[in-house]
């Protein structure tokens, strides 16, 4: 049969083609794994990961292997537009107009709101990975209504870990799998910090680790562990303090953690009489200059029977026990408050909410207790704690957790992760081998340094805010309101309704702004955040905010300019579109003041730089940024008589400085005249060069005796403070016990000296601000007739998409082109619901018809799909019957942003009432199979999106061939 | 000889279809290329892919296992679908074992894709020839690329390195090891393909708690006084027992 093939599968498939290497960071997610980017005749062939990246180590995902589909997307947005005059929001008309119309008609408007109210200017922005500078730019124009999506996102991991251990997951820290023996993953989004969660995974696994998954659902890593415990949704905290309970009944505790390292050991005032009732007794020690946290606390010593001051050499607190001060006050170590507190909580009461058998959760709990304390590991790393102590070794106690959103997205996930870190505290895994990590900048002390301002007076026209947009309130006198209580941002964050909602609420913003409560604003500016679809709760109710009007015609939020690279729902709800550059076509920072790409090891940063020019008249945000902020004058941006100071963002990011002469920047890598300094240096004009010959990223890896036991290790944290990292190099002693949520009590109750709420909302912060974590029902759930609706509705990440992103991509999207609701089984038959039937799943909010998928991987009270793999029809430039449109459906459609309305007509928001973390998972639904004869669609449908001047007509046959005509080969 | 193959470890791969899309993106621009995409931005976009994750879920509630299930060519030992071509198009390669496709000789007519039990066969309708997996053929002898480079796509891409490459015919190398001690097998051995590549199957690591470990004499509630010794007041055999 076969001679020689005529093939030859070995022959440049382009001639004399020119090719080209160029290195960058991926933006496919918000992972920023290091990449190579291969050019054939200047287009993409290729793009790999970057082998001696620390991040990926050369590995890279189906998103950052897809980037080419999204380079050459005909979504792409190519020119600045503007709503044709005439024309009605939301129709989506648009006329293309010039930058230079663009940048005037910006900063004639936005002058003029920032020379009467600033306030009346907000900005917004999504997953965006440079929050430093857009937060800078509010900052400096003088609004305090900024934030990133962090409030919708994850709020309360970031939150609710750092008023305990001083980090939290992800960027700012891990689990330290290498080390680890035991790993629990809790409800984890899977498209986040993928890739090196995959690396770590599979090694764990593969070094014979134990993996536990609890999660509702199991796909993805839930899919290779070795035991999966499902969940019901929104009961975790009762899950975490059943296992905080067996763990202290048993003893499976780390006492010397807990004594050295965390507020454990320390009195607690129980004199409900005095005004430091709950508040650690403190006594006269005289304060340090510029101490955050002085050492003035109380243990009981167990060797003399007397109060001494903590840390007092050869003193042993007792953790347990009730004392009595000299001056009659009785007094209580926070131990023994945690123990008085999880009394109730047994295995068997927490069975009944969490659906986890009694003597799963008992065995789960030995499981860690006996792990940690009989795998001990001992690096014989020297080191020296903050009170001097010198140590020959450090001490791991191998049992590692991760966790995201499935904690966190619940309107209970601030004090189910209190709960979390406490558990994880109490097994002495804190910054040690084979536990949790903390990554640079982080440990910061509790709360961290930066505070949003306290005073309606903080804004003022033609001035920069007098502190910052978001910050870390550590008292109630930290909130920002007016003088009776109101709150001085729009979307009402730093409040008594919201009062740690320590990245903003913006999944509240455009509502408010329509409301007008606290006030009507003139201009929003949303940057890559797809408010007008999936990153909005109530989906179909704020895109008719969006085109709502005033009795005179004019639109309640009166001017919207969005800023995106692509063709998103929200992009038809703009006035003004900036047409923002791809990632391949620009510079970036992933700046230390921000989220950097951190390890365990040291301080990472990391840069893009472009490699394709930009797309037609497509501008990085960036760009548009410093010349906005250039041409408003605003003080950062010019010199002192008001001229232009920064040629360009390279130039910005190379000369800016926190103050004149600090040496900290937004890159810490070859600082210093010469590239020689590292974290902290002058200004280096070849800083973007040594970045792009060192595979765009600086790693400063720390000695390792600075490695570990971060919060309480003298070497590190003087070396922290020495480079700027952080202010104070003072312990990070673990909150067991939270006096910053005991001081918000002590105010709601009118014992403080700090302000104090309003009337209406006093028991609100009373009952949630409780010091010691407690088990609380959502809610929504709370409000919500769980016999008309018995499931819980969730989403899911699929780990080949990222958000709403991914559609657009040919390649992608024949992984997902539409979802499914699954539904177990059992659950599905008894609705009389087959497999692959059209269905209707309903909350008290809304409704949506999908089709069903039977799944024996969800527990049976849980109904889930995959995130915003659903489109509006024609967005995103696919074809108006495709898939995402049709058979694809949105569950935002079910959930609200705003909670029933409560007696006086006012709304909380759909939120965490301590952080305000949008409680996406909170919501309730029934399930029943659709009518004969409905359409075999989704529903809602809206009117199809047009396509706008500029954008690329797309092929109806594919063959994606970069960098040339192909010679020979395929026929 | 050698007979190049992969071992795809089930045990660490979690779908994230990393290997689908670094295979395509190599593919359709190299020796291969361009593997089309039909609809690409319409209704039921469907393209030529080298390599595709399916998803099972096996077992019921709560007893189930979500399992992630990566497919390509599997290089047979003795490929049937060889000795059905009309022209000699595919064809195994005696110097490694890969099976090809040479484009220039398909006339299209699938008889191998009928033939391949495994559904592995991918027909490209613009350039109307069958396509399949290369094992990146064009990558893994290229000098040109740092040896590191030199492995298929999808193998570098793997996040959880849950594919290994290598020659299942030498018994010293990594996939004959895996194979050997970590249950390697082959998909339908009942059909005699011999199929080339391999997967490793699940393996549970297990804790066995045995009750003293949870009363052990160091118990930090001792120190607090809170475990207390039995009272003395309380009934032992000392007080029945005289000898």
């Amino acid at each position: 049969m076969s001679s020689s093939p005529l093939h030859d599968p070995f022959a440049p498939p382009v001639a004399d083609a020119k090719t080209e290497i160029k290195k960058t960071t991926c933006y496919m997610c918000a992972c920023r794994c290091g990449i190579r980017v291969h050019l054939r005749n200047g287009e993409v062939r290729y793009i790999d990961g970057n082998p001696d990246h620390p991040l990926n180590n050369g590995v890279i995902c189906a998103k950052g292997s897809s980037g080419i589909m999204k380079q050459y997307s005909p979504a792409r947005l190519t020119k600045p537009l503007r709503r044709k005059p005439g024309t009605e929001r939301g129709a989506g008309d648009f006329e293309e107009i010039s930058w230079e119309e663009t940048f005037s008609i910006l900063t004639e408007r936005l002058g003029k709101i920032r020379a009467t109210d600033p306030k009346k200017f907000a900005l917004f922005t999504g997953r965006d990975q440079m929050q430093a500078l857009t937060g800078m730019f509010a900052r400096q124009f003088g609004t305090p209504n900024y934030a990133a999506h962090g409030g919708f996102c994850s709020v309360n991991m970031a939150a609710g870990m750092i008023y305990t251990i001083g980090g939290s997951f992800w960027e700012f820290g891990g689990p330290d799998l290498e080390r680890s023996k035991l790993f629990i993953m809790i409800g984890t989004a899977e498209d986040h910090h993928s890739n090196p969660m995959k690396i770590a995974l599979s090694k764990f696994k593969r070094e014979g680790g134990r993996f536990i998954s609890i999660n509702p659902v199991r796909t993805g890593y839930s899919a290779i562990a070795d035991e999966w415990v499902p969940i019901r949704p929104g009961t975790d905290g009762a899950l975490m303090l059943a296992l905080i309970h067996e763990i202290i009944a048993l003893g499976l505790y780390d006492r010397d953690f807990l004594v050295r390292y965390t507020n454990s050991g320390q009195l607690v005032n129980l004199d409900a009489e005095h005004d430091e009732f709950g508040m650690f007794v403190r006594t006269e020690v005289p304060e340090e200059e510029g101490c955050y946290d002085p050492q003035n606390k109380l243990w009981w010593d167990r060797n003399t029977d007397k109060p001494v001051i903590t840390h007092t050499e050869g003193a042993d607190p007792f953790l347990l026990g009730e004392f009595k001060l000299p001056d009659g006050v009785a007094v209580k170590p926070a131990f023994q408050l945690l123990q008085d507190r999880v009394k109730d909580y047994t295995p068997e009461w927490a069975e009944g909410i969490t659906g986890i058998p009694a003597d799963t959760i008992k065995r789960l709990a030995h499981e860690m207790g006996i792990t940690a304390r009989d795998q001990k590991i001992e690096l014989p790393i020297a080191w020296t704690d903050s009170w001097g102590k010198e140590h020959d070794t450090v001490t791991g106690n191998p049992v590692s957790f991760h966790a995201m959103r499935g904690l966190a997205a619940h309107s209970n996930g601030f004090q189910t992760i209190r709960a979390l870190s406490i558990l994880m505290t109490l097994l002495g895994t804190i910054d040690r081998p084979g536990g949790f990590r903390h990554k640079a900048p982080f440990p910061r002390p509790i709360p961290p340094c930066a505070r949003t301002p306290n005073d309606p007076r903080a804004v003022q026209p033609n001035t920069p805010l007098d502190g910052m947009p978001l910050g870390w309130p550590a008292d109630p006198d930290d909130l920002f309101v007016n003088a009776d209580g109101t709150p001085v941002r729009l979307d009402k964050a730093f409040s008594w309704e919201y009062p740690l909602s320590v990245h903003g609420m913006m999944h509240n913003a455009i509502t408010n702004a329509w409301r007008g409560d606290p006030y009507k604003i003139d201009t929003l500016l949303m940057f890559m955040a797809n408010m007008a679809w999936n990153s909005s709760m109530n989906t179909s109710e704020v895109r008719k905010m969006l085109v709502d009007k005033e009795e005179d015609g004019t639109y309640k939020i009166p001017y919207i300019v969005v800023c995106d690279a692509f063709h998103s729902e929200t992009t038809a709800f703009a006035d003004l579109i900036l047409p923002d550059t791809t990632y391949l076509e620009r510079h970036d920072v992933m700046s230390m003041l921000d989220r950097p790409i951190s390890e365990f090891d040291g301080p990472v940063d990391s840069v893009r730089i472009p490699v394709l020019p930009p797309t037609g008249e497509c501008k990085p945000f960036q760009e548009v940024l410093i010349e906005l902020g250039t041409r408003l004058k605003l003080p950062a941006f010019v010199t002192a008589d008001g001229a232009r100071k920064y040629k360009n963002y390279p130039d910005f990011i190379v000369n800016w400085e926190t103050a004149p002469g600090s040496g900290i920047g937004f890159l810490s890598g070859w600082r210093g005249k010469g590239g020689e300094k590292s974290i902290k240096g002058e200004p280096n004009p070849n800083q973007w060069e040594m970045y792009a010959k060192n595979d765009c990223v600086h790693h400063h890896k720390l000695p390792r005796s600075y490695q570990f036991m971060r919060n309480w290790n003298k070497g590190y944290l003087e070396w922290s403070q020495r480079n700027g990292i952080t202010r104070y190099s003072e312990p990070i002693l673990i909150h067991l016990y939270s006096e910053v949520l005991q001081k918000f009590r002590l105010a709601a109750q009118g014992k403080s000296i700090t302000r104090q709420p309003p009337k209406h909302l006093a028991k609100r912060i009373e009952t949630y601000f409780d010091p010691l974590p407690f088990y609380y029902e959502p809610l929504e759930v709370q409000t919500s007739d769980k016999l008309k609706y018995p499931l819980s509705a969730l989403t899911q990440r699929p780990m080949a998409m990222y958000h709403s992103w991914d559609s657009q991509n040919a390649w992608l999207r024949q992984i997902h082109a539409h979802n499914y609701l699954y539904v177990n089984s059992q659950t599905a038959k008894d609705a009389g619901i087959a497999d692959g039937d059209w269905m209707w799943c309903e909350s008290q909010w809304g409704k949506v018809r999908c089709m069903a998928r039977y799944s024996e991987s969800v527990e049976p009270g849980t109904v889930w799909t995959w995130n915003a793999i659903g489109k509006a029809a024609g967005a995103w430039n696919l074809e108006p019957n495709a898939n995402e449109s049709q058979q694809g459906f949105l569950l935002n459609h079910l959930i609200s942003e705003e909670l029933p309305a409560q007696h006086d007509g006012k709304r909380f928001s759909n939120s965490d009432p301590i952080t305000g973390q949008a409680a996406w998972y909170d919501v309730r639904v029934r399930i029943y199979k659709a009518e004969e004869g409905e359409p075999e669609q989704t529903s809602p449908q809206f009117e199809p999106m047009k396509k706008y001047p500029g954008m690329k007509e797309h092929p109806s046959l594919l063959a994606y061939f970069g960098g040339g005509k192909k010679k020979g080969g395929a026929k | 000889m050698t007979q190049l193959a992969l071992v795809i470890d089930l045990n660490v791969c979690v779908g994230c279809s990393a290997c689908v899309t670094s295979c395509k993106e190599w593919n359709t621009s190299g020796s291969a290329g361009p593997l089309c995409d039909e609809n690409p931005y319409g209704l039921n976009p469907t393209g030529t892919f080298f390599n595709r994750v399916q998803t099972f879920e096996i077992g019921q509630y709560p007893h189930s296992e979500t399992l992630h299930f990566p497919k390509s060519c599997l290089h047979c030992e003795d490929p049937p679908c060889v000795p059905v071509c009309p022209t000699g198009a595919s064809y195994k390669r005696k110097e490694d074992g890969i099976v090809l496709v040479d484009y220039d000789k398909c006339i299209g007519c699938k008889y191998c894709t009928w033939a391949c039990p495994y559904g592995a066969r991918e027909f490209d309708e613009k350039a109307k020839v069958m396509k399949k997996c290369t094992l990146c053929v064009d990558r893994i002898y290229d000098e040109s690329m740092a040896e590191a480079d030199r492995k298929p796509s999808c193998v570098k891409a793997c996040p959880t390195s849950a594919r290994l490459f290598g020659d299942i015919h030498d018994p010293e190398s990594e996939v004959s090891q895996a194979i050997r001690e970590d249950g390697g097998y082959a998909l339908m051995p009942e059909w005699g393909t011999h199929p080339a590549n391999h997967y490793l199957p699940r393996r549970k690591t297990k804790l066995k708690i045995h009750q003293d470990e949870l009363e052990r004499a160091d118990n930090p509630l001792k120190v607090d006084g809170q475990q207390p010794k039995p009272g003395k007041g309380e009934s032992s055999m000392d007080d029945v027992s005289a000898w």
